[in-house]
């Protein structure tokens, strides 16, 4: 089909006002009388509270008030659980989930205890150290094996272990299937946290109208309107009384989405109780303990193939840090035993995982949720049986590629979305061509890796295949109206974080309703202009939301032209949209602007009919019976410093295929983002923390992103095969970028030091941890 | 992150500042460029009760030639001041080469000599070069000024020499030693981290071309400037071929450093490193030396 706007490379609509400087945040929000709050925060990671004093505080100059878990009195109680578990068969889950301000014991370090009110931030933070807090220090639990071990110390104390789930999957009997194969690799994984690090960290403006009776709130969230839902509840007020609005938002990446944070609890009903604005905003120091994170997991995994490196099963038993509290339910462990099958055929399969409580920040969805460690328990565990079987790495996994005609393909154990895991659709060898034939695999292979280290150069090359399972429901709705201004505006509920919503969703209204895309205002995330929805996550946006936005767009066509048909005496099939107008095909001359048809169709004189509506809107929604599955293969050549072990990434390539493309431009700044994501986490990135609980390198001196000079240019190669699923034949991309690249770190770095015989089972590397690797290899 | 309540101060002369120094003797803490201060005291590590700043004693912000080849720079001197002065390319390359490792651009244009040189921060750039340039420091206190050697000036880690009442005006550094060569090696896990480990080297050729003498100075792997004294003796008299200078390398590596395993790197992998940018430094140092390449 050809398209004026869908599919191009349109720049983006919000640019100009976020590059000016013009663009909202929450901490932009300056109301008059406005009140700070900073909180009091655990220095340790598991301790018993004996008493708080804050009276001291009260006295300061320029303090209003202060708050403990007592004070808050019968608002005090644990968040709901986000996410309940799904029906897996003969799944045990205990949910223990977060509190506004802690009570009786912390669990984290960094759990706050006291909410400090005044003036301004700095005489907040100069309370906090006037306050205290009678701790006793209780043994943490930290490490996974520990935590589970008899004797352990307990987090949450009504339970009998630190055992918060127990699941297990199983498709075929893996078992029977290891009997006949040729060969079953098995091997311990192990894949440590990160934070997520946005570039603005969370932050709150809570704004009480007493004379409306009407709350405002500013979040950093993803979700703004669960968080107006369940702000209501919470506050005793109807849902109309709220308004949620998710402004502009550094970042995202998962953990803006959490039912709820203390700070999200505490300050609206501070502002309805003093009767003041009050204002939170995280700063760095908190976010590394207050914001949730990601990735600790443990896998002790086999794979079965035959002697052909067909695969015959796989088995894998992990442990999931769940952090001291696990409001997400299951999601993130789902996710990583769904995403380990990737692109392959894998006839039997058992997965089965206990879910961990650790006195550790909360573990909640980062940008992948799981799927990396599924990826790279798979991708190694091929590599593994690869070099046994003496094969080549990107031959045993096309050997083992789902066929296009092998779709829809049922995996038979359950998604995240509760459904049945089923990939709708895939075209999965042309990816990893593409990809072979971009980084130039085989030559590189055959001639120039021989030649480099010939020259006594350490090089190696590693291509890596993942599914991401995207675009999940439930629903997202959006409503689209056209102004008299002739201009077109679109009000849908998902928050927005940086991801290009403004255009992308302008793009198919544009393409549906011959405007320019700038003619279309969009607005997210405001509960007072769209209040149906759930948020922004699993890669869902362009699926879901996107979709909403076409469905409604296509009503707001049809009425146009059953409008235009009637003033300008022509059949519908005889009228065109193009130019801001509807004219006769053919006709120049009978344009008539969609503004003032927008008039027309909200008339000062004459009844509306029953059954017709006034202006030229409508809203719809969108609800996908599944995810829809989107794909990829990365490939990437590096260079090791044999004496020091630093690393370089000569070349970088992916392959991608999230159906149809509504904007390259804005696809490849997700992809790259994503891929420097995913570089942090592989070799930059790690959380550090003691036996005590407590970490070690909460700032960004000793905590190491990824900088501009770290991450290559990215060479990237795109395929569309459309999902079924949705009438853009669009499927998620938000977070593909960072799922594989952990993978691909190990197996580019092992080849590069093969002469050496490396075995790399773990992420987050270092030119430390490579050091030590290579001293234990030697020394074998 | 903010820091807790302090008397701020701001003295237009060296006369004031000095003054309110001996007015508030330890409590009173110098500002220069603020690259470490004002963090430490936003996350109220540090809690000075009174900050003296800086930045508006003029008398401090000069960079101008010294007698006989040598360099005179004032101590609120700006790092990228330093970085881009063709004076300091002709009479002191080591110095030259190494101002662009020291951490971001940003962090130079802010970051004063002086400021560096007196925190005494054990992974600091400038100490261990001030060090191979044997250079030294000009206090100045009530009573008058004195000059102290580098290797006086450095007691510990983040410790010195200067009394409470003192500030430090200025740095010299002596003439670039004839028939000379230098190198600067450092690595960190990202351009302009803190160095995992880094190395100035000086390496001075006699007429034969064997070692007249040399030194090397090393940061981040001890308390405070590390002097790589048996590396660098071993290579006294000697012609520097490439296995007197791997023996060398071993030398600084396994018998003059004694570095601490921090979270980014273990003491073998230190050590290894230390090895590595030793051999490295010197093989630079030598060749430059050979050149007869004259600074600049």
């Amino acid at each position: 089909m050809s398209t004026r706007y869908f599919g191009k490379s349109v720049r983006r609509n919000e640019d100009p006002r976020l590059l000016t400087g013009r663009a909202l945040f929450v901490d932009d929000l300056q109301l008059p009388g406005m009140l700070h709050l900073a909180f009091l925060r655990s220095d340790f990671a598991h301790a018993r509270i004996h008493s708080i004093d804050y009276s001291e505080a009260l006295g300061l100059p320029g303090v209003v008030a202060a708050f403990d878990a007592a004070a808050l009195g019968e608002y005090w109680k644990p968040g709901p659980l986000l996410v309940p578990p799904p029906p897996v068969e003969g799944a045990v889950f205990s949910a223990r989930t977060q509190v506004p301000l802690a009570r009786g014991k912390v669990r984290h370090q960094g759990e706050p205890i006291v909410v400090v009110v005044a003036e301004s931030r700095y005489l907040a933070e100069d309370a906090l150290d006037s306050i205290i807090v009678e701790m006793e220090s209780l043994p943490a639990a930290v490490d996974l094996e520990e935590a589970l071990a008899p004797g352990a110390p307990l987090i949450h104390e009504d339970l009998d272990s630190n055992l918060a789930a127990h699941v297990t999957q199983r498709k075929g009997d893996f078992d029977s299937a290891a009997k006949n194969a040729d060969l079953v690799v098995g091997r311990r994984f192990l894949y440590d946290r990160g934070a997520s690090a946005a570039i603005e960290n969370r932050g709150i403006v809570a704004h009480w109208d007493e004379r409306a009776q009407h709350l405002t709130v500013w979040d950093t969230t993803q979700a703004p309107i669960p968080i107006r839902n369940g702000l209501a509840g919470l506050l005793g007020l109807s849902e109309s009384q709220v308004r949620v609005i998710a402004p502009f938002i550094g970042g995202g990446f998962g953990p803006k989405i959490m039912m709820f944070y203390p700070e999200e609890v505490v300050a609206p009903w501070i502002a309805m109780r003093l009767k003041r604005p009050v204002k939170w905003i995280e700063d760095r120091q908190e976010n590394f303990f207050a914001t949730t994170q990601e990735r600790g997991q443990v896998h002790d995994s086999e794979l079965a193939v035959t002697r052909e490196g067909q695969i015959l099963g796989v088995k894998d038993v992990f442990l999931h840090d769940n952090g001291a509290y696990n409001p997400y339910g299951l999601t993130v462990p789902i996710n990583s035993q769904c995403t380990l099958l990737g692109p392959y055929r894998v006839p039997h399969y058992h997965s089965e995982f206990r879910a961990v409580f650790t006195n550790k920040t909360i573990v909640t969805p980062v940008r992948g949720a799981g799927r990396q460690h599924g990826v790279f328990v798979m991708e190694r565990l091929l590599d593994l049986a690869a070099r046994e079987l003496g094969l080549d790495r990107a031959e045993i996994r096309r050997r083992n590629l789902l066929r296009p005609d092998e779709f829809p393909h049922n995996h038979q154990i359950i998604f995240q979305d509760f459904a049945p895991l089923t990939y709708d659709s895939g075209n999965y060898e042309p990816c990893l061509d593409k990809a072979l034939e971009m980084i130039d695999y085989h030559r590189f292979v055959s001639q120039e890796q021989p030649q480099l280290r010939s020259q006594g150069k350490c090089v190696g090359v590693g291509v890596v295949c993942y599914v991401e399972g995207t675009g999940i429901g439930p629903y997202e709705g959006a409503r689209v109206t056209v102004e008299p201004d002739g201009g077109v505006s679109l009000a849908t509920g998902v928050g927005t974080q940086g991801q290009g919503h403004f255009t992308v969703f302008a793009q198919i209204v544009a393409e549906a309703l011959g405007v320019e895309v700038h003619k279309v205002r969009v607005v997210t995330g405001d509960t007072g202009a769209f209040h149906w929805g759930t948020g922004t996550f699993a890669s869902r946006g362009a699926v879901v939301a996107g979709s909403a936005c076409h469905a409604a767009v296509l009503e707001v066509r049809r009425k146009i032209l059953r409008l235009a048909s009637g003033i300008l005496e022509v059949s519908e099939e005889d009228l065109e949209l193009a130019d801001g107008a509807v004219r006769v095909k053919g006709v120049p001359g009978s344009a008539l602007g969609l503004g003032e048809l927008a008039l027309k169709a909200n008339p000062l004189r004459g009844a509306v009919a029953p059954g017709t509506e006034p202006g030229l809107e409508a809203t719809a929604y969108f609800g996908p019976s599944s995810g829809s599955t989107a794909n990829g293969v990365h490939a990437m050549i590096v260079e090791v410093d044999a004496e020091t072990l630093m690393v370089k990434i000569q070349r970088y390539v992916v392959v991608h295929d999230c159906g149809r493309v509504i904007n390259p431009l804005i696809l490849e700044g997700q992809i790259e983002g994503g891929v420097a994501h995913g570089i942090g986490n592989a070799f930059y990135e790690q959380l550090i923390y003691d036996g005590e609980g407590q970490l070690l390198n909460g700032s960004f001196m000793d905590y190491l992103l990824p900088t501009s000079t770290d991450v290559p240019r990215i060479e990237s190669g795109h395929l569309e095969t459309p999902s079924p699923l949705n009438p853009l034949g669009v499927k998620g991309a938000g977070e593909a970028g960072a799922i594989p690249v952990g993978a691909l770190f190990a197996q580019a770095l092992e080849d590069a030091l093969s002469p050496e015989g490396v075995e790399i089972l773990e992420i987050p590397l270092s030119p430390n941890r490579l050091f030590e690797l290579l001293e234990e290899a030697r020394s074998r | 992150m903010k820091p807790a309540p302090f008397e701020y101060h701001a003295p237009e002369t060296l006369e004031e500042a000095l003054e309110l120094l001996a007015r508030f003797g330890e409590e009173a803490t110098l500002l220069a460029g603020g690259q470490s201060l004002v963090p430490t005291m936003n996350f109220r590590l540090a809690q000075p009760a009174v900050l003296v700043d800086l930045n508006r004693v003029q008398e401090l912000f000069y960079l101008e030639p010294g007698e006989g080849g040598s360099l005179r720079i004032g101590a609120m001197t700006r790092q990228v001041t330093v970085e881009r002065s063709s004076l300091v390319r002709e009479r002191s390359p080591l110095l030259f080469q190494t101002m662009p490792c020291i951490a971001h651009p940003q962090i130079r244009n802010r970051g004063t000599i002086g400021g560096s040189l007196a925190h005494a921060d054990p992974s600091a750039e400038l100490p261990a070069v001030l060090a191979a340039l044997e250079g030294r420091l000009l206090l100045q206190g009530p009573q008058g000024q004195r000059w102290v050697d580098t290797r006086e000036f450095y007691t510990g880690m983040f410790a010195t020499d200067r009394q409470p009442d003192e500030l430090l005006r200025e740095v010299e550094i002596p003439a670039w030693p004839a028939s000379s060569g230098w190198d600067f090696q450092e690595l960190a896990r990202r351009h302009g981290d803190y160095a995992l480990v880094g190395v100035a080297a000086v390496v001075g050729l006699d007429s034969n071309r064997r070692c007249r003498r040399a030194r090397l100075t090393y940061l981040s792997v001890g308390d405070g400037v590390v002097e790589g004294r048996r590396a660098a003796e071993s290579l006294q008299g000697r012609v520097c071929n490439g296995e007197q200078l791997a023996e060398a390398a071993r030398l600084a590596a396994h018998e003059d450093v004694d570095p601490l395993e921090d979270m980014h790197a273990s003491v073998a992998y230190k050590r290894r490193l230390v090895e590595v940018l030793t051999g490295r430094a010197l093989a630079n140092a030598v060749a430059r030396a050979r050149e007869g390449s004259a600074p600049g």
